[in-house]
């Protein structure tokens, strides 16, 4: 009796194979989730910043600190815009496995869409300009399939015996996001070449995947505040192109571009530009579905063309 | 720089005799069967002969020159054997393939990547990052005596900081005075040793409370505090060559750090007398988040050390700083609160006896704008080296920034000090900075 007992037990301990779940920081709630559609239940995933934050500003606190030196991976979004806050916490991490260039350090960005990489000579005076091209390359879905596919592959090496794990759950992920690709594209099909404003350059790579031109910023220069003159000349500009929609990153003021809306009769739109920038986006995929079904309100409500 | 061209020089036409060498020997092969009857052919089939090398070689030249540039790429792409990750094969739209510049090599890319930069590039990727940054001050006001000129470029402060191999990286501060060049800081940094050790060696300034490890140009206000000043050694503090070992105390609740330093004894307010009289000074630091938007910063300081004024006299400082945070995340940039204080006791021993001195100062800084900062500091301080005099001060500041890259600020400061003495002043201060992006203070 005892001896079966003791098998039993055996085998139930042995049954399953039991592994440690991957743990994963990212920099960004988009990044986070990409991680969580590709690594599934053999991943722990945390980001540092969150979705309503400006990501170019987050606070270098000790407690990421902690987090970064358990961390098996960590993926960043990389073309410098963590650069003001992620290397003193890699540092202080004293973690060697996600040093910049050790195999636990995944930049998000080597294996995408990257738009606005600056040629000839640049300067500060065109503010605060990304050397390394606009690092908000996360919004064209197919950078995100992109993203999810280098994470995929990276969880593989790292985990080799749940890589037809992470391999199913990518071709999942990527079977989900080519049906909602078809339907993103079916709505917006009928508003190509819309002209729209936003307040920081962090729309190219939306804009140029559903056919949205882009025709000017509040922002002056990139990371500069508004000024009344530019204000000013994107008013006349915006009158003249009979612009109709102004998109705002829910971490910025709203004074200005509100005064634009009055003045031009635009609607501000606050669009988030990442997972958990509202409470309902909770995914990639929702992200999307939530920004367009935004925009193509506004565009109903306002007649833009 | 003689020996190097040498050495290039030779690497060149050691390169150079490898790709003449083979032709030449393929040309041997070829040449011999010359059993033709008439010289006509004979010229004709040596014209075709060269035609055929000629066009040989030159797919060879163009073979070698592709895999130069593929190296170059390689070693423009990354440095550190990162993994090559498989290119993605879900989606093989074209990737771009403009020019990246040389900081992207830093980021660990796999080999797959397109052909990024050139040459020119691969030159510089080792440079380390640079910059500089400017602090101009200028002062206005009657006060007795020691207090800032009228108008001073007070310090140029040059950045020199890069990885130096898998293990280590290095950071220089050098500071250009109004007439005196000096090393701020060179230190090199192991932030992954064995036993969750972060090792610093070299010259750097010390861990004891908040505002000695500061460069004058993250500080919130123009002017260090009077205990500062009067207590910690000032400017330069305890900033001397040293080594620096912090390790993180694992435990459920907080974040706790516990920091080690031995200094030669060289400062501000350590003299040491023989080679065997270090200086120590200790820090433990306790953080807590209280929400996302608030957070609570506690440290714990002592330093230790010989002051030089005889053979066997010693200075011990204690100190503790506490500083709440609130930053709210969806207005990070706009708005923000910091509340600190600091106070320090020193005791120092003179051939008299021991003289005790206590001194802190609280400050209140809030963020009213995006570009708008508003500060408050009350200084009280006793003097190291005078015994029953006490300073007393305050401060109103406001800064302006006109980017993330430049700050104009402004500080009246009213001061008591304990001869009796007041001084009403006006602080003004420009800092810009050049070149690098340095990490935001925290």
């Amino acid at each position: 009796m005892r001896v079966p007992a003791i098998a039993a037990l055996a085998l139930l301990a042995a049954g399953p194979p039991v592994r440690a779940a991957v743990n994963v920081m990212t920099a960004t709630e988009d990044l986070a989730d990409l991680t969580r559609q590709v690594g599934g239940d053999r991943v722990k995933v945390e980001s540092i910043a969150r979705g309503y934050q400006d990501p170019h500003f987050v606070e270098a606190k000790p407690s990421f600190i902690l987090k970064l030196a358990k961390a098996d991976l960590l993926v960043v979004v990389g073309r410098e815009l963590e650069i003001g806050w992620l290397p003193p916490l890699i540092q202080q991490s004293r973690n060697a496995k996600v040093q910049v260039g050790a195999d636990g350090y995944l930049d998000a960005s080597l294996t995408v869409k990257i738009l606005e990489i600056p040629t000839g000579q640049i300067t500060r005076a065109m503010g605060d300009v990304h050397p390394l091209g606009n690092p908000h390359y996360w919004l064209d879905p197919d950078n995100g399939r992109r993203i999810a596919k280098a994470i995929a592959d990276k969880l593989a090496r790292m985990a080799p015996a749940d890589a037809p794990y992470f391999a199913s759950r990518y071709a999942d992920f990527d079977r989900r996001l080519g049906e909602a690709e078809k339907r993103w594209d079916a709505l917006m099909a009928p508003y190509k070449g819309l002209k729209i404003v936003t307040y920081h350059r962090s729309w190219p790579n939306f804009a140029d995947r559903f056919g949205l031109d882009v025709i000017g910023y509040v922002e002056p220069r990139p990371g500069i505040p508004p000024s009344p003159g530019h204000t000013i000349e994107l008013i006349a500009e915006m009158k003249r192109q009979n612009v109709k929609i102004l998109l705002v990153e829910p971490y910025f003021d709203l004074k200005t571009p509100q005064s634009i809306g009055r003045e031009t009769g635009a609607k501000v739109l606050v669009m988030p530009p990442s997972v958990g920038g509202e409470k309902e986006i909770t995914d990639y995929i929702q992200l999307f579905d939530y920004d367009l079904g935004l925009l193509v309100a506004a565009i109903k409500e306002t007649g833009a063309k | 720089m003689r020996r190097w061209t040498r050495v290039v020089t030779a690497f060149v036409l050691a390169g150079s005799g490898l790709v003449v060498v083979p032709p030449r020997s393929s040309c041997a092969a070829q040449s011999p069967p010359a059993a033709t009857p008439a010289a006509g052919e004979e010229a004709a089939q040596l014209r075709h002969e060269l035609e055929a090398l000629r066009q040989e070689y030159g797919a060879r030249m163009a073979a070698i020159e592709s895999r130069i540039a593929a190296l170059e790429a390689g070693r423009s792409a990354e440095a550190a054997p990162a993994p090559a990750a498989p290119a993605p094969t879900a989606a093989p739209a074209p990737l771009t393939t403009a020019a990246v510049p040389p900081g992207a090599a830093t980021e660990g890319g796999p080999s797959s990547l397109p052909v990024y930069g050139g040459g020119a590039a691969a030159s510089k990727v080792f440079n380390p990052d640079m910059a500089v940054i400017g602090d101009f001050i200028g002062a206005v006001g009657k006060t007795p005596g020691g207090g800032e000129p009228s108008l001073e470029m007070h310090e140029s402060e040059l950045s020199f900081q890069a990885v130096v191999d898998p293990y280590a990286r290095a950071d220089f501060f050098v500071t250009v005075g109004p007439d005196q060049v000096g090393l701020e800081e060179g230190y090199i940094t192991f932030p992954t040793l064995p036993g969750g050790f972060l090792m610093k060696v070299g010259k750097m300034r010390d861990a004891f409370g908040k505002v000695d490890a500061q460069h004058n140009h993250v500080l919130p206000y123009i002017d260090r505090p009077l205990v500062s000043k009067n207590l910690l050694g000032g400017e330069d503090a305890l900033a001397d060559a040293g080594i620096s070992v912090a390790r993180l105390i694992p435990n459920p609740w907080l974040f706790l750090e516990a920091t080690g330093q031995v200094y030669r004894g060289e400062s501000e307010v350590f003299k040491a007398p023989t080679r065997g009289d270090l200086a120590y000074v200790g820090h433990l630091r306790a953080y807590q988040d209280l929400t996302e938007s608030t957070n609570l910063d506690l440290g714990g300081s002592i330093a230790y050390g010989h002051n030089g004024v005889t053979a066997d006299t010693t200075t011990r400082l204690l100190g503790i700083d506490a500083t709440l945070r609130w930053r709210p995340l969806r207005r990070s940039i706009y708005t923000h609160l910091v509340a600190r204080g600091e106070v320090a006791w020193s005791r120092r021993e003179e051939p008299a006896g021991p003289l005790s001195a206590v001194g802190g100062y609280g400050y209140l800084e809030y963020q009213f704008g995006r570009r708008w900062f508003a500060g408050v500091r009350y200084d009280n301080s006793e003097r190291a080296d005078v015994p029953g005099l006490r300073d007393t001060g305050g401060s109103l500041i406001l800064t302006y920034w006109p980017s993330e890259f430049s700050q104009v600020r402004g500080q009246y400061r009213h001061t008591y000090f304990g001869e009796g003495h007041k001084a009403d002043e006006f602080l003004f201060q420009f800092i810009y900075a050049i070149g690098a992006h340095g990490a935001h203070p925290f």
